[in-house]
């Protein structure tokens, strides 16, 4: 079956929610790429999101293995323009727009209550992916000292995630 | 400097300059931290903005949906070179990344159910929540200024995460709720809480 409108729809409907990052969409795009159109599996989705989290670029750039994946070359190229044309079109048209909008006492208003709810979003989303990826005590300690670490430390994120991989070679790796 | 504040137009910064740039900053900003990789090139290396019209540009990129790195490169680029300029931007800090994970999506394809990479992938993810939250923490105490915030945080998750209701009512529902709080009082700046 031709997957590429909803391919289009899926995703030009996901990148309108990533206010804050991407992680915001995160329950959304669980729940339209695995639930609804059976794209990939839970499993599947987290292992490409934290692998998307390793790569140089926008930490979304996962999209492109799961439109690669429902509609080859064409689905990968229509996901990534699906995802990013409308909210650079926004910026765009906001961005020009911006500085105009500096004495309209809302803009303020908007910001200061946009920023609370997309951290709130982005919370939700990492709650939503530890269901899936922290499943007993060596994940969660994993997730618990790469956070400790990190907020402690200047160290390359990539490595710590390297060190993960490494940890779950040698824990999970003999069954 | 002879820019004034609404024209930062750089007629002298060709698109191919801003293509590089922005594509050298999508092929070595490894592990996430996209934002020092832009600020490092576009404000230490390039000069194309200085560090208050940075923040300016980021916390829009913030605001707005859309992700940091290719909202600040819409941004930046058009400030630069208009149109074309926020193209280029956005095609190169897009298409290193684009290309690896095509390539990482069709070789998880093949092998990703070989037991030892289920194991690895297995410690990738948790780690990765590890660092997820993180950086939304890291985020959090830069943006949020009051203990109010907190309760439209804490609100956010519930609705998403314990009511199962769907990220677009939570966003704009709580937000609502949230601008409405932060309403413009009396004519002068924010209020400052109550």
């Amino acid at each position: 079956m031709n997957q590429i409108p909803a391919l289009i729809r899926v995703f030009a409907y996901l990148s309108l929610l990533t206010v804050g990052g991407g992680m915001a969409a995160f329950p959304e795009l669980e729940i339209l790429t695995v639930n609804v159109h059976h794209w990939l599996t839970f499993p599947q989705l987290i292992h490409l999101y934290s692998v998307g989290q390793m790569a140089p670029g926008p930490n979304m750039m996962m999209i492109v293995s799961i439109g690669e994946w429902a509609g080859g070359v064409t689905g990968a190229v229509v996901v990534l323009i699906a995802f990013f044309l409308p909210t650079a079109l926004l910026t765009f048209v906001i961005g020009r727009l911006w500085s105009r909008l500096e004495k309209w006492p809302w803009r303020a208003s908007i910001q200061r209550g946009l920023a609370s709810v997309s951290i709130g979003l982005l919370l939700a989303g990492c709650f939503t992916m530890a269901r899936g990826a922290v499943t007993g005590l060596v994940t969660a300690l994993i997730a618990i000292v790469v956070f400790t670490i990190l907020l402690r430390s200047r160290i390359n994120p990539a490595l710590l995630v390297l060190g993960g991989a490494l940890i779950g070679l040698l824990a999970f790796g003999g069954d | 400097m002879n820019n004034t504040p609404n024209d930062t137009s750089r007629s002298d910064v060709t698109l191919g300059e801003i293509f590089r740039a922005f594509l050298l900053i999508g092929a070595t900003s490894f592990g996430g931290g996209v934002v020092a990789y832009l600020r490092s090139s576009l404000v230490t290396k390039h000069g194309w903005l200085d560090d208050e019209k940075f923040v300016e540009l980021l916390s829009i990129s913030q605001t707005l949906p859309g992700l940091n790195a290719t909202n600040m490169a819409v941004l930046v680029g058009d400030r630069l070179r208009g149109g074309p300029g926020a193209i280029a931007a956005v095609c190169g800090v897009c298409l290193p990344g684009a290309l690896l994970m095509y390539a990482v999506g069709i070789v998880y394809h093949v092998h990703g159910d070989r037991p030892l990479v289920t194991a690895m992938l297995h410690g990738v993810a948790a780690a990765a929540v590890g660092l997820i939250l993180a950086t939304t923490v890291q985020l959090g105490r830069r943006s949020l200024q009051h203990i109010y915030d907190l309760i439209f945080v804490a609100l956010a998750v519930i609705g998403v995460n314990r009511l199962h209701l769907s990220v677009p009512y939570v966003l704009l529902g709580v937000g609502a709720l949230a601008i409405f709080w932060y309403r413009p009082r009396g004519g002068e700046k924010e209020g400052l809480g109550r």
